[in-house]
């Protein structure tokens, strides 16, 4: 039971196109224990967003399917709540009115006494009670962040889907909002699938890194188990030599196996890209 | 412009009389420069004016028009004297009529005196009003309904791109025509030329409002729409707490796009089809070829202006009072 609680069998999606269909994703099989922590890590455009989508209900499977607690995803709903990359809380609704509305449509039929004290309660969880009345034009990314986490949780999802939840904040903000979610994933126990590129981020939270080929037709490359007690500490982990081992996994799956076949040295832009794209550069060359 | 008045009223040692001073110091660009420009204007145009010669007089001057604004002010103020008196009449000569019979049935009448340029001005924006309430009432849920699906945009839109430049004189003989057909009454609560250019003005009113609801509608963010999905709102919900807030903004810009073009086309449907308001007066006075009728049309003129401004600006107001997007409604 405990290990058939979220299941993607043969999972593949065609786009039709002008010149036919487009295979982004072929075979994807996973299985999700309930309050398992999954991160799912790849290049840009290997379809790590569409396994979400599809787990979200927001895209269509072409084969295969998604079997939660025994039954087929098809269509979006609470039970699988979505956090967005840039947080789309509707602009003009307060931080508490944002949550609200999730509430009022998650859990009808409850008193207002109820539903307030469940808003609250979930504002509380990402310690953003102090901005009640705030617009999300009035506070910072990261908090609009933590709404937008608040607003997911308050659906009561069986499985908490993020999308790079973190990809658009700054590292200091980032960190913050990783240990709230550590946190709250230790408390409620979720099972949480989240996107990232992050791979500090993947091996800090998660408790199997899945990792993705390229695409066209990609599918899954390798699954690393991150075997690291909890609570993690990130000032603990830095030294430890298990972290390394992990992070070097991944960095050697995405950079090495999966390098990506984009001729980056001739559109390199100059800037903050530099140093990656350069690290890119050397590492294709020695794999060469 | 704020936030220059922040950064002085922060200035260290700044009294309060130095910051009233420093503030009239701040703003005096935006206040002389327009009074500049219409000094200049008025210079030009009183430059300009004597030189024209009409068949009806010399082309009215700044002094000439500002002359008439004070006489229809006070033919204004006559004809209310002139109204007053016909009722107090009416009434003594009705009172009179019941002592003597107390079984008569008193008739009220109501005065039939000229319309003045300020009853003409309440005729006219009565009437745009009302075309303009017509058109959005059609073009906001019609828009909402093309923004929504690409089927109903794709079947309408060529009917919108086909109407939206027709000039409303072309659809004036049209519409006098169906109202006379249709509008047949014994005692209408409207006048049949009060209803053709209302729907004159609906006409071309709908457009930029129809363009625009679907334009916002149809770029609502998607990451808003996945967000109803999650949620699965109910069309109605989906409606009103995701697809109209976050389209209001591009609403009101088709709206007062609308307002604009429904004030213009108003002085041209009113001319043509009669109706009491500033189009009639312009073309009476026209007709009327007296030595003072330029100056009056020219008064209209710059009622008119003054008017269409005041409304945009209302409707700017408005805007700002229920649009989320404070950044979106800056002019």
């Amino acid at each position: 039971m405990q290990s058939k609680h979220l299941e993607l069998s043969q999972v593949g999606i065609d786009f039709p196109t002008p010149k036919g269909p487009f295979t982004a994703l072929t075979d994807v099989n996973l299985k999700i224990a309930k309050g398992e922590f999954v991160s799912l890590i790849g290049h840009s455009g290997c379809g790590k967003s569409t396994v979400l989508n599809i787990v979200a209900g927001l895209h269509q499977a072409t084969t295969g399917g998604v079997i939660l607690d025994g039954a087929e995803v098809t269509t979006p709903g609470p039970e699988r709540a979505v956090v967005f990359q840039n947080h789309s809380l509707l602009p003009w609704l307060s931080v508490y009115k944002n949550v609200e509305l999730a509430v009022k449509h998650a859990m009808r039929g409850q008193s207002k006494a109820q539903m307030r004290e469940w808003v609250m309660h979930n504002l509380e969880l990402v310690h953003m009670t102090h901005a009640l009345d705030k617009l999300p034009s009035e506070i910072s990314g990261g908090m609009k962040q933590r709404v937008g986490i608040a607003r997911a949780l308050s659906m009561q999802p069986k499985v908490l889907l993020m999308d790079e939840p973190f990809g658009a904040l700054d590292a200091l903000t980032r960190a913050h909002l990783q240990d709230a979610l550590m946190e709250i994933h230790a408390n409620l126990g979720n099972t949480v699938i989240m996107i990232t590129h992050d791979v500090d981020e993947a091996v800090l939270l998660s408790d199997r890194i899945v990792m993705m080929n390229n695409g066209p037709a990609a599918t899954i490359g390798e699954i690393l188990e991150v075997d690291l007690p909890r609570p993690r500490e990130r000032l603990a982990l830095a030294d430890s030599p298990a972290y390394n081992h992990y992070r070097h996994e991944v960095l050697t799956f995405l950079y090495d196996k999966q390098k990506k076949i984009e001729p980056v040295s001739q559109h390199r832009k100059a800037g903050s890209t530099k140093v990656k794209s350069d690290n890119k550069a050397s590492k294709s060359s020695d794999a060469a | 412009m704020s936030k220059m008045t922040n950064i002085l009223s922060i200035a260290p040692g700044n009294t309060p009389a130095e910051g009233v001073l420093g503030r009239i110091y701040q703003r005096a660009p935006v206040l002389l420069l327009p009074l500049i420009g219409l000094l200049m204007f008025l210079a030009l145009w009183n430059g300009v004016a004597k030189n024209i010669d009409t068949s009806l007089g010399e082309f009215p001057g700044p002094a000439h028009v500002w002359e008439q604004v004070g006489v229809l002010i006070d033919e204004h103020a006559v004809q209310r004297e002139k109204a007053e008196a016909f009722y107090v009449r009416q009434d003594e000569r009705n009172a009179a009529r019941v002592a003597q019979d107390p079984s008569y049935q008193p008739k009220v009448r109501d005065f039939t005196g000229a319309p003045t340029f300020f009853d003409q001005i309440w005729t006219s924006l009565y009437t745009v009003m009302v075309g303009f309430v017509i058109a959005s009432v059609i073009a906001v849920p019609l828009g909402i309904l093309c923004g929504l699906s690409k089927s109903a945009y794709t079947a309408i839109n060529p009917l919108i791109q086909l109407f939206k430049p027709v000039s409303p004189l072309a659809w004036l003989p049209l519409v006098t025509m169906v109202v006379s057909a249709l509008y047949v009454s014994d005692d209408p609560a409207f006048s049949k030329s009060f209803i053709t250019s209302a729907f004159t003005v609906a006409l071309c009113c709908l457009w930029p409002t129809l363009i625009n609801t679907a334009v916002g509608v149809s770029s609502i963010d998607s990451d808003l729409i996945n967000v109803s999905k999650v949620l699965r709102l109910t069309p109605l919900s989906h409606l009103t707490k995701i697809v109209l807030p976050s389209s209001i903004p591009m609403i009101f810009t088709g709206l007062r796009l609308s307002l604009g073009i429904g004030w213009m086309v108003l002085i041209a449907a009113e001319m043509l089809a009669q109706n009491p308001g500033l189009g009639k007066f312009v073309w009476d006075e026209f007709q009327n070829g007296s030595s003072e009728s330029l100056a009056r049309i020219m008064v209209a003129v710059l009622t008119i202006g003054a008017i269409g401004f005041i409304l945009d600006r209302a409707m700017l107001s408005f805007q700002r009072l229920v649009s989320w997007d404070k950044s979106s409604v800056l002019r």
